[in-house]
């Protein structure tokens, strides 16, 4: 084929074009945050520190306090990745090693499913139908506490959890499982003592990656735990309303002045919640970077 | 010797009952909604304006702006994903500038939703002075489904060999010819489904919209780019903690809607990579 200048030209201008989509990107992540910066850093000038970091949220009396709200996502996050891990875990090994090919064929879709579902849907169902299971349990005074956002929250992890930990159980060599089952261990304690110790790193990034996703989830939280902005600390915190970073952000800007001092710390939770699931992410990322770097044997 | 054996009984039916834990509550969701939502669904539900607070009449505006939300994502969306996917399959070399492009994919996943929802509102909504409108949501969803539209298409092209690259390059094809005809072709079916899933995670987010474009109530479909709309999602949210005296066969009804379009662009996604993974011949 003879490449007229014009072809040349076209493929210059389609090749550049594609060049400059593939480092958009970049440039997005960086826009994002400097808008957060933008609308979020006056509040750290506005705002004194003491009343920042302070243990009380009342926006209408000037109070900006953002620790219960942080220890509100902590405390929920943590406990979602506790209910999640060993379920998450556990599946993905029953889908890789034990598994029946048609029990297989069923739960693949099934978890398909479950990360298919929107948040919104999630959190309705969460409050019309596992809120009032956890009232009666527990005998709380309402199921719109911080369990039951945990427990909504540890099903929308599952999908990520399982996917990454089936992936580092497939990155494990057959030759492992080989080596165990010729010693003479039975295909359980190959699994248990060989197989998933093989694969913790992976595991650790699917853990990592639930709690990104558990932390910065905003619409099923806030429609299950109450939104009380109050300090989660005590042992019953877990059977109490809580308020987590995101659910105030998507509770209080649509009524807020642009430009106050309210939207000015709403932003200011943003870019906690950004710097927050960037290090996760990045943290995330290197294990699998690294993964990479060493290729199949590790 | 035999416990073991009793060991390995035990361990098997721990993880066989962790996987019943993990299904049972995810058909229970399904069969749940679409059992008291199907109560609700006729043709006016699904056809009609919401009256009376909208605790009656039909929710037609906010399938609309669904749907029209979800095509503006796509416009915006498609060509920049599927773009920034052929680069970084077919041009990028293994350097730090195209890891950092990586690293920047991984973050974009990871943004919390609201904050898209805040970066929308100050970008999108005052800066660039949209205001709360379709074209606003739009864009934001568009950056938010970037990420999964960038990694499904960019393994879609990835999994055509390089035969197909070097045969058309050595037939005196350029690299751009060779993408452009042989490539993206392949790779076509794969890029779809990434897209759908893209747009299916878009088409049900209520976060990113709250601010930048949803209306609580708007009984009248959108007329131009720079209207507010309704959006089943927010709507969802809105008469299931809003309006107090909601019918529950109004909130099921509207659940039903958005599971059923979700799960069914889900299932239509899953067709078709299957579909075209048993009919190609590499």
């Amino acid at each position: 084929m003879r490449q007229t200048p014009r072809v040349r030209w076209g493929e210059f201008a389609i090749e550049s074009l594609i060049r400059v989509i593939g480092f958009s990107t970049v440039g997005f992540v960086i826009i994002i945050f400097l808008f957060l910066l933008r609308e979020g850093l006056p509040a750290f000038a506005q705002i004194n520190l003491d009343n920042l970091f302070g243990t009380r949220w009342y926006p209408t009396f000037g109070l900006f306090g953002t620790l219960p709200l942080v220890l509100g996502s902590a405390l929920i996050t943590i406990t979602a990745i506790v209910i999640a891990l060993p379920l998450g875990v556990a599946t993905a090994v029953f889908v890789r090693e034990v598994a029946p090919n048609w029990a297989r064929e069923i739960l693949k879709p099934m978890i398909e499913v479950l990360a298919g579902i929107p948040s919104v849907v999630l959190g309705f169902f969460g409050m019309t139908l596992v809120a009032p299971i956890v009232r009666e349990t527990f005998g709380a005074p309402t199921g719109l506490v911080a369990f039951t956002g945990a427990l909504i929250l540890a099903y929308m992890s599952l999908p990520t959890i399982i996917s990454v930990a089936e992936d580092a159980l497939d990155a494990v060599p057959k030759l492992y499982r080989d080596a165990g089952l010729a010693m003479g261990a039975t295909q359980w304690q190959t699994i248990w003592r060989v197989v998933v110790p093989a694969a913790r790193s992976g595991i650790l990034t699917a853990v990592m990656l639930g709690m990104g996703r558990a932390i910065g989830e905003t619409m099923a939280v806030m429609m299950v735990t109450g939104n009380a902005a109050r300090m989660p600390l005590g042992l019953d915190a877990l059977f109490r309303p809580v308020r987590t970073m995101t659910a105030t952000i998507a509770a209080e800007m649509g009524e807020v002045a642009h430009g106050s001092v309210h939207y000015h710390a709403l932003f200011a939770i943003g870019i906690i919640l950004f710097v927050i699931t960037f290090l996760i992410n990045l943290a995330a990322a290197s294990t699998m970077f690294r993964k990479r770097r060493r290729g199949g044997l590790r | 010797m035999r416990n073991r054996f009793v060991a390995q009984r035990v361990g098997f039916a721990l993880l066989t009952l962790a996987a019943l834990v993990v299904v049972i509550p995810i058909l229970t969701i399904v069969a749940t909604i679409f059992i008291r939502g199907a109560a609700a669904i006729n043709w006016e539900f699904l056809t009609a304006m919401p009256r009376d607070g909208m605790r009656a009449g039909g929710i037609f505006p906010a399938i609309v702006g669904t749907i029209v939300l979800t095509l503006g994502t796509a416009i915006v969306a498609i060509p920049l994903g599927v773009g920034g996917a052929i680069y970084l399959s077919e041009y990028a070399r293994d350097t730090w500038l195209t890891r950092s492009i990586r690293l920047a994919i991984i973050n974009l996943a990871g943004i919390p939703s609201v904050v898209y929802g805040l970066f929308g509102l100050g970008l999108f909504v005052l800066l660039m002075g949209f205001g709360t409108s379709i074209v606003a949501g739009s864009l934001t969803l568009a950056i938010m489904t970037l990420p999964v539209i960038i990694s499904t298409a960019e393994e879609a092209l990835r999994a055509v060999p390089t035969e197909f690259r070097t045969v058309s390059a050595s037939l005196g094809g350029t690299r751009w010819q060779g993408i452009r005809y042989i490539v993206l072709p392949q790779a076509l079916p794969g890029i779809i489904t990434g897209v759908i899933l893209g747009l299916l995670r878009a088409a049900g987010e209520t976060a990113p919209i709250l601010f930048t474009v949803a209306a609580f109530y708007l009984p009248r479909l959108p007329r131009s780019p720079l209207d507010q709309t309704m959006a089943l999602p927010y709507h969802l949210y809105v008469v299931s903690t809003q309006v107090p005296g909601m019918p529950a066969k109004i909130q099921f009804g509207t659940a039903l809607v958005l599971l059923a379009l979700v799960l069914s662009l889900n299932i239509g996604a899953t067709m078709i990579r299957s579909y075209f993974r048993r009919r190609r011949q590499w």
